[in-house]
């Protein structure tokens, strides 16, 4: 069996090694598993405990608190985050501590009572600024939502400079030796937490970095990987740098981006591309940019979409459906934010074009917002339609800027245009 | 039926509604940038101000008082999941 390990005097690690994990929450991978750090803080009136571990290695915890506490001598336990691999031992912990009280961040109450399934639980809702003393120890805490869910805080122990941060500033990554300063290098470890894991969330992190970077830190604690006692503020910069928006210098703030990727089989889907950018530089301060999905790769597309302010994508129908490219990177959303974009489809097709309407749903349902019906073209643009391709843009544009005239419709008739393409759809099927 | 104007004030955009109708589904036909997550009075993500009009909105479940609440929100917030027009409203997003 382990034991603890004291990060202080006071301050103890009570977690669990879970080395033989390899995938996490599906999507992780990890090739030396992960750790689930809990903390155990010691002050004049009574024990904190931070944090626990997932249920399976709730055998490895109560032996590492048993080490250095005894069950009545608990007076606090806080939850910087609910997730089950930090909630797994807790029913068991507040079996053996009843007298300890709970400390959970304010936007946390609901999903607690979901997760303990009690009515006549006690609880104290904390939020950023207050503190629980343990009389020569105090712990203040601070509200960061959605990092990653939007239960999580930070505590902060103030006589000791030390951040328990949660999954913040956390990776998977499984090594005994504990301390950034005595592991080995977690680097890809740490990147690839915050690409997979923080990368959606980035204005709460940004946020929450407000809150962060005031603060004196000796050491930060998070709930996950190495405990980083070794220069900790250089995981803070990371954070900032990775959080920061990168097109900032370069664009001014009353500009805003628009980019159009486009694939065509025949060249039609680019003459609409190209007709459409025409109608969106109408628009003073709209910087429209046009990408060929062909000749790119998602995952570089994807660090330009969470930058820009509007999305329109082309794609022709083929097979009654959108083409993969297209498929692809709307599939490379989930890993940023891309809720309250501006979005839009267009395409070309040849005797059914389905592809328009389907990637609209899916850009719905990735949570962005789509004023306008994108256009549809039936094989070759006539003048018209490319007209009607430079007044999509146009229209785009000026409601991306928010200079749009305003309009009056009727529930009645958006209604109706959904049915209608619903209707297309399934006399194609058939 | 009778029919009621829900005002989108920051995008510019009224819609003419049945009595009735949720909010969030009028939001996210026309684009507004009220965001949205799961659509049942669970994560809070579509809250909104109600800047004309918080009277011809449908009252306040206990439970989306509980959460608006938890989400730290001021008195003119509601959630569009949860709040039905019955009556001309005009609502930016929170
Ligand atoms: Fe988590
Ligand atoms: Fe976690």
């Amino acid at each position: 069996m382990t034991q603890p390990v004291w990060l202080s005097e006071r301050v103890q690690w009570i977690g669990a090694f879970d080395p033989g994990m390899r995938s996490f929450d599906i999507i992780l991978k990890t090739p030396n598993g992960t750790t689930y750090n809990a903390y155990a803080v010691r002050g004049s009136e009574g024990v904190a405990v931070i944090d626990t571990v997932k249920a399976e290695c709730a055998e490895q915890f109560f032996a590492h608190l048993e080490a250095v506490a005894r069950y009545d001598e608990i007076k606090v336990i806080i939850l910087n985050h609910l997730e089950p691999d930090h909630t797994g031992a807790l029913p068991e912990l507040m079996r053996r501590a009843p007298q300890a009280k709970l400390y959970i961040s304010q936007s946390a109450q609901l999903m607690l009572k979901a997760l303990l399934n009690r009515k006549d639980l006690d609880f104290t809702a904390v939020i950023t600024g207050d503190t629980v003393s343990l009389g020569d120890r105090t712990l203040r805490f601070l509200h960061t939502p959605y990092l990653h869910w939007p239960d999580t805080q930070c505590t902060y122990l103030e006589e000791e400079f030390i951040l328990f941060s949660g999954d913040v500033f956390g990776c998977h990554f499984c090594d005994k030796r504990l301390y950034n300063d005595k592991v080995g290098d977690f680097r890809f470890a740490f990147e690839y937490y915050y690409t997979h894991i923080m990368r959606p969330f980035r204005e709460h992190v940004i946020n929450a970095l407000a809150l962060i970077e005031p603060l004196t830190i000796n050491i930060i604690a998070p709930t996950h990987g190495p405990i980083l006692r070794d220069q900790p503020t250089r995981y803070i910069e990371r954070y900032r740098e990775l959080s920061a928006q990168r097109l900032q210098n370069e664009i001014n703030a009353e500009e805003k981006t628009l980019i159009v990727f486009y694939i065509s089989a025949y060249g039609s889907t680019t003459q609409m591309a190209e007709m459409i950018r025409e109608g969106a530089e109408q628009v003073p301060g709209v910087r429209v940019s046009l990408y060929d999905m062909e000749g790119g790769d998602t995952d570089l597309f994807v660090d330009l979409v969470e930058d820009a302010d509007g999305i329109l994508v082309g794609s022709p129908t083929i097979n009654g459906d959108a083409v993969k490219p297209a498929w692809d990177l709307l599939s490379s959303f989930a890993k940023i934010n891309v809720r309250g974009k501006l979005a839009g489809a267009f395409g070309s097709y040849g005797w059914s074009g389905e592809a328009v309407r389907m990637l609209e749903d899916r850009l719905r349902g990735l949570k962005m917002r789509l004023p306008l019906e994108g256009v549809r073209i039936k094989l070759i643009p006539s003048l018209e339609e490319l007209e009607q391709c430079r007044q999509y843009g146009l229209e785009a544009a000026e409601h991306l800027m928010g200079v749009n005239a305003p309009r009056v419709l009727e529930m009645a008739d958006l209604l109706a245009a959904r049915k209608q393409t619903t209707e297309e759809l399934s006399v194609v099927t058939i | 039926m009778s029919k009621y104007n829900i005002t989108f004030a920051d995008i510019g955009t009224t819609v003419n509604v049945s009595r009735g109708t949720r909010i969030v589904e009028v939001a996210e036909k026309v684009g507004a940038s009220i965001p949205f997550g799961c659509k049942e009075n669970d994560c809070g993500d579509c809250m909104i101000e109600v800047l004309i009009g918080a009277e011809n909105l449908s009252k306040p479940s206990p439970l989306e008082i509980e959460l608006l609440k938890e989400k730290l929100a001021k008195p003119s917030n509601r959630l569009a999941c949860q709040a039905m027009v019955l009556g001309d409203v005009t609502v930016k997003p929170a």
